[in-house]
């Protein structure tokens, strides 16, 4: 499935067949790719930090749709609420309770495992369209929940956090959120990648294609299928419980469909099945709309620039239409364009692959 | 009496909607999520059209209902006809995503700002008296109207040939095409039926309260009431209707307002843990899907 990084196969110990990196082509490009991310804020202005960060943010949650929806094959609508449940979690114990950093953030992905334990309760039952619906009606659930709670105790505009203290600092600057943020989001690609690798993960993969068939190689469909749900939610809480601490401010209306849908666009976009593709579509989406917007601001004389709310609404068609677009024309996503590309160069001067490949 | 109209009223309301549900759902097997933005394109089509046939109330009801029925049809042509076929999570997201593109271009077009089409209408929506509880006339109008379309639905259904077909396609499609029914005639029939329902819904809305974005809410809302029925079963959406209505005005009117948003999701899962195919559901679709 793999375009061939290295010709033949030299592989002669069990380290080297667990080893992520093979050849040196492979170890110099990831190497140079790290110092340019690590590099990027001394060269990057506060605003496209801010977005720097913002996208790091989603990889994390893009990435923890991704092992539910593109190798577990579990429809999940209620992504959304999970990150509520999250930041909901880290707030309410900092203003309750004043806990810091490091009780709120494991607290959230317990309470996110306990929730994905919920979630997924239903598709021991339900499949596909009515297992969706059961995560929908629990994204609505738990966002009411969240602003129960904010009605209840007075904070109607939202709940406010301070920043959180690292090993004695404050971490408030940008920059040590960038370098924070970069951390949490390579070492959730990391874990996901290795997860993949692993039984577990490759018993998602045989849920995803065939649950009878997988059921009779000795695979406890439900088992595979809860352990989708609970890393999947846990990872999600977690991105909630540090997307609640970066904004410094928690609110249920944050956390509304669009945003669920947000998240299925980046797994959608990027390509189904792919942790590169999560990384592509969360990209996408969260710059797409800065993208647009520049767009117009660029193609239009400032005395017929319009108002934020025509943006907004330009913003929101254009997302639904570049939506569209993929799932009719370009269902495999960017990674999927991104592999046409790389077979055509590795192929030249011929166009097919050979038969049987 | 007046809880007991406040369900009925409710209960009309997503009963006119979730038929829509109904219909692509039995018909094509594809959930359409773009409900409530077809419902709100509609209303807006009331809107323009009042004001272009400024005095003729019901040359502007009729003309908005026919573009209705057209964009529904448009919509299956032109987006949905390419996921034939495809898996059940693309279409759904497709219909996802023609939701969103639809309410950014309403967006785009009409501002947020909330509109009252009754008043570019010329009509007054007056107060009317049953027994000891009111209820508005446009409000009166959407129960009879919700009526008019079951029963107008059933008979299609029932007795005319095209109902007959649709019937059929969404039996078993390979057998009703080898037998030489259009089934994209079929299928964008019942785009077009369901947009109708929808759109005559969201007018009855629009002109009972007004027209603002918070009217998606409400398509949504009704949603469930279909699934609660039985997604294949048009007097299951009536049912389901019924009974996700009395549990949100009862719940709203004894324990808390805000539930409002939540009771229709709660009754859902409730539904979805008992009986997943709903009250009047038949029980093998769930396999099929």
């Amino acid at each position: 499935m793999n375009a061939p990084r290295a010709s033949g196969y030299f592989r002669i110990s069990y380290a080297q067949d667990l080893q992520v990196l093979e050849t040196r082509t492979q170890k110099v490009s990831f190497v140079l790719f790290a110092a340019a991310l690590l590099a990027l804020p001394f060269l990057f202005g506060a605003f496209a930090l801010d977005l720097a960060n913002q996208v790091l943010l989603a990889v994390i949650g893009a990435a923890a749709l991704m092992l539910l929806t593109g190798y577990a094959g579990q429809i999940s609508l209620g992504h959304a609420g999970l990150l509520a449940a999250g930041a909901f979690t880290t707030g309410i114990l900092f203003k309750e309770f004043g806990a810091p950093f490091w009780i709120t953030l494991p607290a959230s992905a317990l309470v996110g495992a306990a929730l994905g334990l919920i979630f997924g309760l239903p598709s021991l039952r339900l499949r596909g369209l009515y297992l969706a619906v059961s995560t929908l009606a629990l994204h609505f659930i738990v966002i009411h929940l969240g602003s129960e709670y904010e009605t209840r105790r007075g904070f109607s505009t939202g709940v406010v956090i301070d920043a959180p203290r690292l090993f004695g600092w404050e971490l408030a600057d940008a920059r040590a959120w960038y370098y924070v943020l970069l951390g949490a989001a390579a070492g959730t690609l990391l874990v996901s990648l290795n997860l993949l690798r692993t039984r577990t993960g490759r018993a998602w993969r045989a849920i995803h294609v065939r649950e009878t068939v997988a059921g009779a190689l000795g695979i406890s469909v439900q088992g595979a299928k809860l352990s989708a749900f609970v890393v999947s939610s846990t990872l999600t809480a977690v991105a909630g419980s540090l997307f609640a601490y970066y904004r410094g401010f928690v609110s249920a209306e944050a956390f509304s469909l669009f945003l669920t849908i947000q998240y299925v666009a980046m797994v959608i976009i990027g390509g189904m099945g792919s942790l590169l593709g999560a990384v592509c579509g969360a990209v996408f989406v969260v710059l797409f709309p800065y993208a647009i917007e520049s767009g117009i601001k660029a193609a239009l004389p400032p005395a017929l620039l319009p108002d934020s709310s025509v943006f907004f609404a330009a913003n929101y068609a254009a997302f639904g239409l570049v939506m569209i677009l993929f799932l009719v024309f370009e269902p495999m996503g960017l990674v999927g364009i991104w592999k046409r590309v790389q077979n055509w160069v590795l192929l030249w001067p011929f166009k097919q692959k050979p038969l049987g490949k | 009496m007046q809880l007991a109209v406040n369900i009925a009223v409710l209960a009309s309301v997503y009963a006119l909607i979730s038929c829509g549900y109904v219909l692509i759902y039995r018909t094509s097997r594809v959930l359409s999520l773009a409900h409530g933005e077809l419902m709100m394109l509609g209303a807006y089509g009331l809107f323009v059209t009042a004001s272009l046939f400024a005095g003729r109330p019901l040359v502007a009801i009729a003309v908005s209902a026919v573009l209705a029925l057209a964009v529904g049809v448009l919509v299956y042509v032109l987006l949905m006809r390419r996921m034939a076929g495809e898996a059940v999570l693309a279409a759904v997201l497709t219909t996802i995503a023609l939701g969103i593109l639809l309410r950014g271009a309403m967006m785009f077009f009409w501002g947020a700002y909330e509109q009252h089409p009754i008043q570019a209408l010329g009509l007054v929506n007056a107060s009317v008296a049953i027994g000891d509880a009111r209820i508005s006339a446009v409000a009166l109008t959407l129960v009879f109207a919700t009526g008019a379309a079951y029963a107008g639905l059933w008979a299609f259904l029932r007795y005319s040939v095209w109902g007959l077909r649709m019937r059929a396609a969404g039996q078993n499609p390979l057998l009703a095409a080898q037998r030489g029914i259009g089934l994209h005639g079929i299928y964008a029939l019942a785009w077009g039926l369901a947009t109708l329902t929808a759109g005559i819904a969201g007018m009855l809305i629009a002109c009972d309260s007004a027209l603002s974005q918070t009217m998606v809410v409400i398509g949504l809302k009704a949603f469930p009431a279909a699934l609660v029925g039985g997604l294949d079963s048009l007097a299951g959406a009536l049912l389901g209707s019924l009974l996700v209505a009395a549990a949100e005005v009862l719940l709203i009117h004894y324990v808390d307002p805000l539930l409002s948003d939540v009771v229709p999701f709660v009754v859902l899962l409730a539904m979805l843990i008992v009986r997943p195919w709903g009250l009047l559901g038949s029980r093998e679709e769930l396999d099929r899907v």
